[in-house]
């Protein structure tokens, strides 16, 4: 998918039933639209999971994929917002290979951006932090003069603000 | 036996019974057994049919639901017995089909270890049903029974598909039969029309000069035909039908332009670059109606009422989206209606139906149409008519004359060949007392023609038209008019003699060479008491007109072939063809 297309905020709300993340998806690949993150986790209710997916796509294609997952069976609602209608967070842990002498540049940065540090050796820390994905991506290109061994980014979670349904 | 000691098969065959299936279409194999065990326990009324391929029982389903408007069942193996019906369940969604289809499948513990006969059909056919199941638990089997039905014939009906591991068969199912539905995401019935759209909707009708209604499938389903009549009387609005609603408007009425698109009528396509306003009621708007998206109706306001939001804007950009059920919403929007002024507009179109009629070559032999058009004045239009998919359907299409729904059955959506005879035969099963005609092609028939076996056995009077031109002869018209005459895999050289073939499964077999002997012929299949296989041989390059070629827009729509001179290479048709 083009790289210039829009990246759209979804929030599906859907009975967990097997099947319905592949239905899901089947939706936006027919469609020639590429996942870019997708986080499923347990809603407020028993027996519901929210899926919150962020797509590349032009805006016709992504009205199509919204109608498409609305009518099965399994979904009971489908939105898409704006980043200015939602908080958004994400978690990244990133492990560095850095030697006593590098640390301390290390803990500098994470400190500005509130990352944890949640492992640490001799050779290696493990870097923990939240916020919105620009945040994330700012701190992960400042780490990038270091070794980084491994980056594991949990995707956007999404919120509607205030009494607006998510 | 009280209901606590069934297996999961036994209920299942119970609950099918409770929740209405009067018929079943299948063939047993393995993992399907037990289902067929308990089928021989404990079923009552239901009828079951042996087809002679899964493909042809998923087409017979789909033929007795478009001829009832009922949902039957097909109860299948797993591995290729389940593949098998792949394409039927596909044809029967493409056309918004409701179908109950339950798979046999491999035991729990050998899920995704590829033992014998497994395929992974939940996940395979995934893409082509409305919903499906795949059972871990016997105890879910009421439940998922009862919802299969509901989902498959309410809303946008369509095919739900079941898959049942032997073991679950086996399993005792120890809950009540009569258990609640758990749909929470389901909604079937949207009104989410308001009253602003309609008044939108009787603004614009009011204001308009030219008005065309398209009648398409989902009108026929919601049974919306006297609504559709009224509103089309009422307003004085003509009106084209899809393939798939034919009959929803009668051909023969006065407002009516028949067919549109590719092989529609002349007259419907000119009404469609003519009119200032478009009403698709239950329409989806696909390719073959189109021409090219962007110039359909350019100057119209685009109206589109359909029961599934997610047809809207698809291809064609609207004006006013009305999401709801076609009968309702016409029936609503009735009151609000007020008279416009559309004389001029019939009067232009009565011209250009006695411009432009529809017609056909008369040289080179005996022609379909002629036999359709005999078919028409023998039956007065009161057969059902099963096709398959190619030239002759396009033929049937026009040249078939019907006033009432539920009479033409055509696999549209998917252009499935092999359609036709098990179509016919599913509709002859539902509509016992009806005639039920097949008009097929030579290619297509031989996909499925197994099936005679099934008309033998159970005495179905189905008759067989084969229009046999000895070609795949839709392709055959595509290569002579867009691909220089390459013809490339058309030759159907090889074709069995369709009369001996008939006589081999016991059934009467007729030959029609000559157009004089079209009526003594026709008469003699149609009182024939039991099937009857036709064979026509029909003229070899006869093809199908009015044609929109592909990626052309409605006003390019082609008339008749080049003239063609002998001992020259033929020039194309979209090239040189008189056009509308």
């Amino acid at each position: 998918m083009n790289r210039s297309m829009p990246t759209h905020n979804l929030s599906i709300f859907v009975a967990n039933r097997p099947g319905a993340l592949v239905r899901i998806a089947q939706a936006f690949s027919r469609r020639g639209f590429n996942i870019e993150s997708l986080v499923v986790s347990p809603g407020a209710r028993s027996g519901f999971s929210r899926m919150t997916i962020t797509a590349k796509g032009d805006d016709a294609g992504l009205d199509q994929i919204i109608m498409q997952c609305s009518k099965l069976v399994d979904v009971l609602a489908c939105r898409k917002h704006t980043d200015e209608e939602v908080v958004a967070r994400e978690l990244a842990l990133v492990k560095l290979a850095v030697n006593s002498a590098e640390r301390g540049e290390v803990l500098q940065i994470a400190d500005h951006f509130r990352a944890k540090t949640v492992d640490f050796s001799d050779t290696s820390i493990v870097l923990e932090a939240t916020g919105g994905s620009e945040k994330l991506d700012a701190m992960v290109e400042l780490l990038r003069k270091f070794k980084i061994v491994e980056l594991v980014r949990t995707g956007k979670v999404i919120m509607a603000r205030g009494e607006k349904a998510t | 036996m009280s209901e606590s000691q069934l297996t999961g098969a036994e209920a299942l065959i119970l609950m099918l019974e409770k929740i209405g299936i009067e018929i079943i279409f299948g063939i047993p194999g393995g993992s399907a057994i037990p289902l067929y065990d308990a089928m021989y326990k404990v079923r009552k009324n239901m009828k079951f049919v042996l087809a002679r391929h899964e493909q042809n029982a998923a087409h017979m389903a789909d033929g007795y639901a478009r001829a009832t408007g009922k949902p039957a069942a097909v109860l299948v193996t797993s591995g290729p017995g389940a593949t098998n019906t792949v394409t039927g369940i596909m044809t029967a969604h493409m056309d918004s089909i409701p179908m109950i289809v339950i798979t046999g499948q491999s035991v729990r513990a050998m899920l995704g270890k590829g033992g014998f006969q497994e395929a992974d059909i939940f996940n395979l056919t995934m893409p082509i049903v409305k919903h499906s199941y795949l059972m871990k638990n016997a105890n879910d089997l009421p439940r998922v029974m009862r919802e299969a039905y509901h989902i498959a014939t309410t809303g946008r009906p369509g095919p739900v598909l079941i898959d049942v591991p032997k073991d679950v068969g086996t399993d005792l199912c120890t809950v009540s039969l009569d258990g609640d539905l758990d749909l929470p995401g389901y909604n079937p019935k949207p009104r989410s029309f308001s009253t602003e759209t309609l008044d939108k909707i009787a603004a614009a009708l009011a204001k308009s000069k030219r008005p065309v209604i398209i009648a398409g499938h989902g009108a026929a389903l919601a049974n919306a035909d006297k609504a559709l009549r009224e509103f089309a009387e009422f307003m004085q609005i003509p009106v084209a039908s899809t393939l798939l609603g034919k009959g929803v408007f009668p051909d023969s009425h006065p407002l009516s332009l028949e067919g549109l698109g590719m092989h529609g009528t002349a007259y419907a396509n000119r009404a469609l670059v003519e009119c200032d306003l478009m009403i698709a009621v239950g329409a989806r708007l696909d390719d073959r109606i189109l021409g090219v998206p962007s110039m359909f109706c350019r100057n119209a306001v685009k109206i589109h009422i359909d029961i599934d939001d997610a047809e809207f804007g698809k291809l064609v950009q609207l004006d006013i989206r009305c999401h709801g059920d076609a009968k309702e919403v016409l029936e609503e929007l009735q009151p609000r209606l007020q008279k416009g002024d559309t004389a001029e507009w019939l009067e232009t179109l009565a011209g250009y139906k006695k411009k432009w009629p529809l017609s056909y070559s008369r040289r080179g032999g005996m022609h379909p149409p002629q036999v359709i058009d005999a078919l028409t004045k023998l039956t007065g239009g009161r057969a059902i008519v099963a096709t398959d998919v190619g030239q002759h359907q396009m033929w049937a299409w026009q040249f078939y004359k019907c006033d009432r729904p539920w009479k033409f059955i055509s696999s549209g959506g998917a252009g499935t060949m092999g359609f036709g005879l098990p179509a016919a035969l599913g509709a002859q099963f539902g509509r016992p007392d009806d005639l039920v005609v097949a008009i097929v092609g030579d290619g297509g028939f031989q996909m499925t023609m197994s099936e005679l076996a099934t008309a033998a056995i159970h005495k179905l009077p189905v008759k067989v038209f084969i229009m046999n031109n000895h070609y795949l002869g839709m392709v055959r018209q595509w290569q002579d008019m867009f691909y220089d005459e390459r013809y490339s895999g058309v030759d159907l050289e090889g074709n069995p003699d369709f009369v001996q073939l008939a006589k081999a499964y016991g059934i009467l077999g007729l030959n029609l060479k000559r157009m004089a002997d079209i009526p003594k012929v026709l008469k003699r299949a149609l009182e024939h008491p039991g099937p009857v296989v036709v064979n026509v041989e029909v003229a070899k390059h006869a093809e199908v007109y009015p044609m929109v070629p592909p990626g052309k827009p409605l006003e390019e729509t082609v008339l008749e072939h080049p003239k063609r001179k002998k001992g020259r290479p033929r020039k194309t048709a979209a090239k040189t063809a008189a056009k509308v």
